[in-house]
């Protein structure tokens, strides 16, 4: 089996997998697989076929199911995208304040159609479904944190953070 | 009074987001309270109080705890439902951003009624911050000896871990949020069996609502008997609305259960901007049938709604004014439950997406003749169908946007275009005007 991490990487899986595994009941390791995949992503941007094989490993469970789990949740990267996600939210809270025109507006300023990554693989933009920000519509989300209440200026101020 | 604060009572306060804050306004004393009664005496309590779940289902939360098998061997377990992911719903994150010590009462509280020594918090994926809260709080109340081996000093140990999914509707549902739990796709199970005697790891399983267990400690305090004097014959207390739209003060509001819609609108929210009437009221989420303007002296209550053909659902109540387009609407919501279905039943994953396209025809002016006689059989081929309520959920809202808005749909049809100059309506335009639309 291949190793997905380098040394540091491996060992910062490793000291937070022992913290994840200690919420449930030791025979029931493969209850943490959503979150211990998470955590591959969270270190190396995605989920390799390498990755997903590691964790399937150190869980007991087949290559094929983590595969399976990182297919089935959107927010699971089994591909590689963008330096930076941008999730426009377009439900119907969001889309009667203007999340249509946001996410147009995105289109335009970074030069691509959503489900798109910019060529310079700074940003991959997409739709995101209800994020719970209703209230504080439109709503995006830049790397799993929520921006509330966006506005073109918002998204002026956000793309000249992102590098 | 159509608002309350029985649940609401301490949020926005300063530090009431805090253990000490907390404790300061009386908090976890209704835990200290249950600790004195037997488990069963808690369960009668709540049983009295009349508390419905507050997820979508309405079913009654005491009712649901006396389900557990009696004398059996197994652990019992806690899952708390924070996926929160109906569309229009916003209020569990609420809950936990504004006092998360009065959850984990709640949680405390349920875990000595029922017997269980661990409680899993699933969150969904996208709620980080509010993870984030929430294990502080619960870091908090374990170095204070309220958590952890023993729970306020009692002999009986409670773990309460945060647990977060990574982005599917589906796992709102009981059966799927606890194979999700268990590390997997979150496909329903069928049921029988139900959760409460096989659930998490083959055990005995509670799941229940993030605010449902968040009133626990609201009816310890004041008494199961007082709490469902709050409410109706049939359901206690008060609730949380979620409220979204074409309203000049959206937000999450505490009303009693005789409250309107048109109170909701009107007085609660400060009705619609730029002078335009409300067209259409989403009642408790988008998979709720939509109300008309001329039903919105309904009570937000579960049989009140039930009576009317509709339902409380999730308590996400959206407001749709009439510059907006109902076709639009529809589509928007039938791509949702499309894109969210599992792909287990055949009617849910095929039929989805089918509404959604006839939908999109409609608006883009493609559709052909015929085709609102086929959605319409559509919804009657996916409903009751199914494993889970999700195929409902998709059906029944195209199924009301189309009988009762009957004549947009065919204006779509006749005019082979939407009649809409602003889909989404006025105030779409107006909030982002400039932005993308023209600029090329």
């Amino acid at each position: 089996m291949s190793v997905p991490f380098s040394e540091e990487q491996q060992r910062r899986f490793d000291e937070e997998l022992a913290r994840v595994l200690a919420r449930y009941p030791a025979d029931r390791k493969s209850a943490a697989l959503l979150p211990a995949l998470r955590l591959a992503q969270q270190i190396l941007g995605w989920l390799p076929p390498a990755a997903l094989e590691h964790v399937a490993g150190r869980l007991g469970v087949s290559a094929c199911r983590a595969r399976e789990v990182a297919t089935f949740y959107v927010m699971m990267r089994p591909e590689p995208l963008g330096r930076h996600l941008v999730e426009v939210c377009t439900n119907v809270s969001c889309s009667l304040r203007g999340a249509e025109s946001l996410l147009e507006h995105l289109e335009q300023r970074l030069g691509i159609r959503s489900g798109q990554t910019t060529s310079d693989k700074r940003v991959t933009l997409r739709e995101a479904e209800c994020l719970a920000s209703c209230g504080t519509a439109p709503c995006l989300q830049v790397d799993e944190e929520h921006l509330e209440n966006v506005t073109p200026e918002t998204i002026d101020q956000l793309l000249a953070q992102l590098d | 009074m159509p608002l309350a604060n029985v649940l609401t009572n301490h949020w926005g306060e300063p530090g009431v987001d805090t253990l000490a804050g907390y404790q300061q306004r009386g908090g976890y004393g209704s835990l200290r309270k249950a600790l004195e009664l037997a488990p069963a005496q808690v369960v009668d309590e709540v049983k009295r109080s009349n508390l419905r779940g507050r997820g979508g289902a309405g079913f009654p939360t005491g009712l649901k705890w006396s389900f557990l098998p009696k004398d059996d061997p197994r652990p019992r377990y806690l899952c708390v439902n924070g996926d929160e992911s109906e569309p229009g719903t916003f209020k569990d994150r609420y809950c936990i951003e504004k006092s998360p010590h009065q959850l984990l009462e709640g949680i405390a509280i349920t875990a000595w009624a029922i017997g269980a020594h661990t409680a899993y918090v699933y969150l969904r994926g996208e709620l980080a911050t509010q993870a984030r809260i929430l294990e502080r709080a619960i870091d908090e109340a374990r170095e204070a000896g309220i958590l952890g081996p023993k729970l306020c000093g009692r002999d009986f140990a409670l773990e309460v871990h945060v647990h977060l999914g990574a982005g599917a509707y589906i796992c709102g549902e009981e059966t799927a949020l606890l194979e999700s739990l268990e590390g997997k796709k979150g496909w329903p199970r069928l049921k029988p069996p139900f959760p409460a005697v096989s659930g998490l790891f083959g055990c005995p399983t509670i799941v229940n609502n993030v605010e449902t267990l968040a009133t626990v400690p609201a009816i310890l305090a004041m008494g199961g008997e007082r709490y469902a004097a709050l409410g109706t014959e049939k359901s206690g207390g008060t609730r949380l609305v979620s409220v979204s739209g074409a309203v000049r003060k959206p937000g999450v509001y505490e009303i009693t259960l005789d409250t309107t819609f048109r109170q909701i609108v009107e007085e609660i929210c400060g009705g619609v901007p730029g002078g335009r009437k409300v067209k259409a009221v989403i009642p408790g989420g988008s998979s709720c049938p939509v109300l008309t303007a001329e039903q919105l002296d309904v009570a937000a209550e579960y049989e009140a709604l039930k009576a009317i053909g509709s339902m409380a659902g999730s308590g996400g109540v959206v407001v749709l004014d009439e510059s907006t387009c109902m076709v639009r609407v529809a589509w928007r919501i039938a791509r949702f439950y499309a894109e969210e279905s599992c792909g287990q039943c055949t009617p849910c994953r095929e039929g989805t997406p089918w509404m959604a396209r006839i939908l999109r025809h409609l608006e883009e002016g493609r559709a052909a003749e015929g085709d609102l006689a086929l959605l319409k059989g559509l919804t009657g081929s996916i409903l009751g169908r199914t494993l889970c309520p999700l195929g409902d959920a998709a059906a029944m809202p195209v199924r009301a946007f189309l009988d009762k808005f009957r004549a947009e749909f065919e204006a779509h049809l006749r005019e082979r275009r939407c009649p809409f100059p602003h889909p989404w309506g006025e105030q779409a335009d107006e909030l982002f005007a400039g932005a993308g639309r023209g600029e090329t």
